[in-house]
């Protein structure tokens, strides 16, 4: 295809190009003379639709595509290596960050493995492991929210997408009142957690969960038997369970095509072989059942923080051992979450040794002794993994993030291919990736 | 803590139990020597005004274990030991050495050998690890000859086992065979390890870089790769990117 | 960017730019450019609680050749930083960019090889929003500051005259270093 460049004229404020649709023209041309209508189409990497930096390229036989690939790395953040050069406690303030619809899961994966290298996995005080699931749970519905809300969007479901985003912002009140943040919160720390659940927080989360009771079958109102969401969900995006398996996919995907592996229940952590749920799956191998999916393990979640708040019993929420725990205290002051006042007067007036010990444990951090561990936790996309390398220092030797979105993004291909473009959306959709996952 | 590394005495006061859970990290001569790391702070180039300039320590990864490696653990091994006899192969010469730590246990795994041991950890009935969890690079530049590492995790559902696989190369000639074939859900992850590490899987559909831009040079998470910060000033004073900094090390 | 721009200086450049300014500040278009966790609180800025409709401003136009506002939302990489210039390179004049959070303002926590240090080093930028992510209010604010800066922005000869101005009065100002009090 020869480029043309733009015809030129000199004026008097300086040259002035006129540039015209030629490259279009071309491109007819181009296909018109291959005789088919094969063309490569790009979407992205800015996107109209929702799921932020994902380059989709996809070439289209009429509106039949042929053959679809993603284009990723967009939102490369480098947290992996960034993490090498902080203290294992500040880790939690990167993983946070990297798949920012799954915040907690990141923390409790990477303070998992964590827990691990350093042997104190016994040791974490179960109230701390409580209010892990409790956020774990939460943070499960705050994602499926937001996963249901914008595949609405895609669809052109406007209302859904109001709906969702409602209801996210009840947990979202949730989060600020526990951990002082929205997103973002690096709450759950390597031993424990930041600080303990604020007054108020049970009988809060008690109002919302009598409220989501209330807001959630909504959502079955709305989209599940609705015909036009029937019509553009139903045998779109298909992946059975061979293809699952060898592409590596978990989560709703995996459930979809009727295998009901969930590490909740296969590998438990956080003691969640004690709680009572169930693990929803699907036969249909499809969006639609994808989106089933999501919508009963909402209210299976809403089950298990009801558990959760029957079994709060006051207690520690940090190791004892003070080689690990957080020495700091916080407390609510005037200006916002900080340092509690009394722990510095404590500190700074009365025990040289407190204040070394904190000085050291803040600016040095806890050696790790050296060796690898793997911590996986079901996130609301499927298997989040960290694989933390200790050489015995004070900081990450490697990190290495399992994201289930990066994983079941690679299904999008098969689940597209002889397909329509409109279907491309969807399947996209229902894989439910996020981009600051996939990247990291 | 290993099972193998129950009992370690050594130091100054051999009735001291190194494995004591609170100790900072374990010394001794025993375990895997990856790095000798001298002074402390991470001053290198003089400068050091602490007097622990002349500290010399070796840094030491977990090493290998002897039977029995405890609970489930034997029985893997015997039967990936078994499958390995059954094609002809000898187990010593592919598994170069098995590590039983915190819990887990990782079989390092002769690269060459790498293809034909993930296909039985597949394919056999008794072993059955259908879902492999994706690479994970680790770049060892003080481990001479064998600088750079794969780490895969293969899970099995069938019946609910995680186990690891380590496969190193050296930097000079950083070849590893691809996995793609087994496991296609290695594709985008061996790419992902390329990208960073330099590592080529040979065998690989298209190895290519993922995450960087495609002209990219370098490989940026090899620890010989800075971090590349810059230098950031705040209210009128220079503070140094991350990895620029003094540090504990 | 018209006949306006022509105008002589005087009451009817003043008007005009008066005109103009109420007209632009009321009804901008953004262009969704959501990268990271600052998208979802675009997002949520968007959606029915904090309802950005009230501002005249919740179509998020998916064309950047129908927008006028770029918020850079997130962290922006090495491999993104072409995209995005392309794509405020589409964009019509006369267009804004909000810089929002952190990352986008500054690179923020990500001091390293893979994210651009501040959006700035590609596309002039308006308004700079901090946090991490930034509080849907605090969108609503920048926003709100933004129709401000739009209502009384300059045309024409007044708008260099006004550049000149802002170049004079920043190469006067004080170095924050040399502060006094609490600013310092």
């Amino acid at each position: 295809m020869s480029t043309q460049s733009a015809s030129a004229r000199e004026t008097t404020e300086g040259t002035v190009y006129t540039v015209t649709g030629g490259d279009w023209d071309e491109v007819v041309e181009t296909a018109a003379r291959a005789d088919d209508e094969r063309i490569v189409v790009n979407m992205g990497p800015q996107h109209p639709s929702t799921h932020g930096v994902l380059r989709l390229i996809l070439e289209i036989e009429g509106e039949t595509v042929t053959e679809a690939r993603c284009g990723i790395g967009y939102l490369h953040t480098g947290i992996e290596k960034n993490l090498e050069f902080r203290t294992w406690t500040q880790g939690t303030t990167f993983v946070t960050r990297m798949d920012y619809l799954t915040s907690f899961f990141n923390e409790t994966a990477y303070c998992l493995a964590v827990e691990k290298l350093l042997g104190i996995e016994d040791q974490i005080p179960d109230r701390a492991s409580i209010i892990r699931v409790l956020l774990m749970e939460l943070n499960r519905l705050s994602s499926h929210l937001v996963c249901i809300a914008t595949g609405g969007m895609e669809l052109g479901a406007t209302t859904i997408m109001i709906y969702g985003f409602r209801d996210r912002e009840l947990v979202l009140d949730i989060y600020e009142l526990i951990t002082g943040l929205r997103m973002n919160h690096a709450y759950i720390r390597p031993g424990g957690l930041a600080q303990d659940l604020p007054p108020g927080a049970v009988d809060q989360i008690r109002e919302f969960v009598k409220k989501m009771q209330k807001n959630l079958p909504e959502y079955d109102k709305l989209a599940t038997g609705n015909p036009v969401f029937k019509a553009r969900m139903q045998d779109i995006g298909y992946l059975d369970l061979a293809g699952c398996m060898s592409l590596g996919a978990t989560g709703p995907i995996l459930r979809s095509a009727g295998l009901p592996h969930d590490l909740r229940k296969a590998q438990p952590y956080c003691g969640y072989e004690t709680y009572d749920f169930d693990i929803p799956t699907a036969d249909t191998c499809d969006a639609y059942g994808r989106f089933l999916i999501r919508l009963e393990e909402m209210r299976q979640s809403l089950r298990i923080v009801e558990q959760c708040l029957d079994r709060l019993e006051p207690g520690p929420v940090m190791v004892a051992d003070k080689k690990v725990a957080w020495p700091a205290q916080l407390a609510l002051g005037p200006d916002g979450l900080g340092n509690s006042l009394d722990h510095i007067k404590k500190i700074m007036g009365t025990s040289m040794e407190a204040l070394i010990h904190h000085f050291k444990l803040v600016t040095e951090g806890f050696r790790v002794p050296p060796g690898q561990a793997y911590a996986a936790v079901e996130s609301p996309k499927g298997e989040l993994a960290a694989h933390a390398v200790s050489d015995g220092g004070t900081r990450p030797y490697r990190v290495h993030f399992r994201d289930p979105s990066f994983t079941n993004l690679q299904a999008m291909a098969a689940m597209c291919e002889g397909g329509q473009v409109a279907d491309v959306i969807v399947a996209v959709a229902s894989i439910d990736p996020v981009m600051g996952g996939v990247d990291r | 803590m290993s099972d193998g590394h129950d009992k370690v005495t050594n130091g100054a006061n051999p009735e001291k139990d190194l494995s004591a859970s609170n100790l900072p990290g374990r010394r001794g001569d025993q375990g895997e020597e990856i790095r000798v790391q001298r002074g402390m702070f991470g001053a290198n180039n003089g400068g050091d005004t602490s007097g622990y300039g002349g500290l010399v320590r070796s840094i030491r990864l977990p090493g290998p274990a002897s039977r029995p490696y405890g609970g489930w653990f034997d029985e893997v091994a015997d039967e990936l030991e078994g499958a390995l006899e059954e094609q002809g192969l000898v187990p010593e010469n592919v598994i170069d050495k098995t590590v039983v730590d915190r819990d887990e246990i990782t079989f390092h795994i002769e690269r060459e050998y790498l293809l034909p041991v993930a296909q039985t950890l597949r394919d056999d009935p008794a072993l059955r690890f259908e879902l492999c969890t994706g690479v994970s690079g680790v770049h060892y530049p003080g481990d001479k000859g064998r600088e750079l590492h794969a780490v895969y995790h293969l899970r099995s559902i069938t019946h609910n086992r995680l186990i690891r696989l380590e496969v190193s190369a050296p930097d000079r000639e950083p070849h590893i065979p691809s996995l793609v074939s087994v496991y296609p859900t290695n594709d985008w992850h061996e790419r992902e390890t390329y990208d960073f590490f330099g590592i080529v899987f040979d065998g690989h559909p298209a190895l290519t870089r993922i995450m960087m831009p495609d002209d990219w040079q370098g490989f940026p998470q090899r620890k010989d790769y800075p971090l590349g910060g810059i230098p950031v000033e705040y209210k009128g004073a220079q503070i140094p990117a991350p990895d620029q900094r003094r540090s504990y090390s | 960017m018209g006949l306006e721009e022509k105008l002589p200086s005087g009451f009817l450049l003043t008007t005009v730019e008066q005109a103009a300014g109420w007209v632009r500040k009321s009804s901008v278009f953004p262009a969704t450019f959501g990268l990271a966790c600052c998208a979802i609180e675009m997002m949520t800025t968007g959606a029915g609680r904090y309802d950005l409709a009230r501002f005249g401003m919740e179509v998020f136009r998916g064309s950047p050749r129908q927008a006028d506002l770029m918020i850079v939302a997130g962290r922006v990489s090495q491999k993104m930083a072409p995209v995005l210039r392309q794509v405020y390179d589409q964009m019509p004049n006369p267009k804004w960019v909000i810089s929002m959070g952190v990352c986008a303002s500054s690179g923020g926590m990500f001091n390293n090889y893979a994210i651009v240090q501040g959006v700035d080093h590609i596309v002039p930028v308006d308004i700079y929003l901090p946090g991490c992510p930034p509080r849907p209010e605090m969108l609503m604010d920048a926003i709100l500051k933004l129709h401000q800066k739009i209502l009384t922005s300059k045309l024409g000869v007044n708008a260099e005259e006004a550049a000149r101005e802002a170049e004079e009065a920043a190469l006067k100002a004080l170095p924050t270093i040399e502060m006094k009090g609490l600013l310092r």
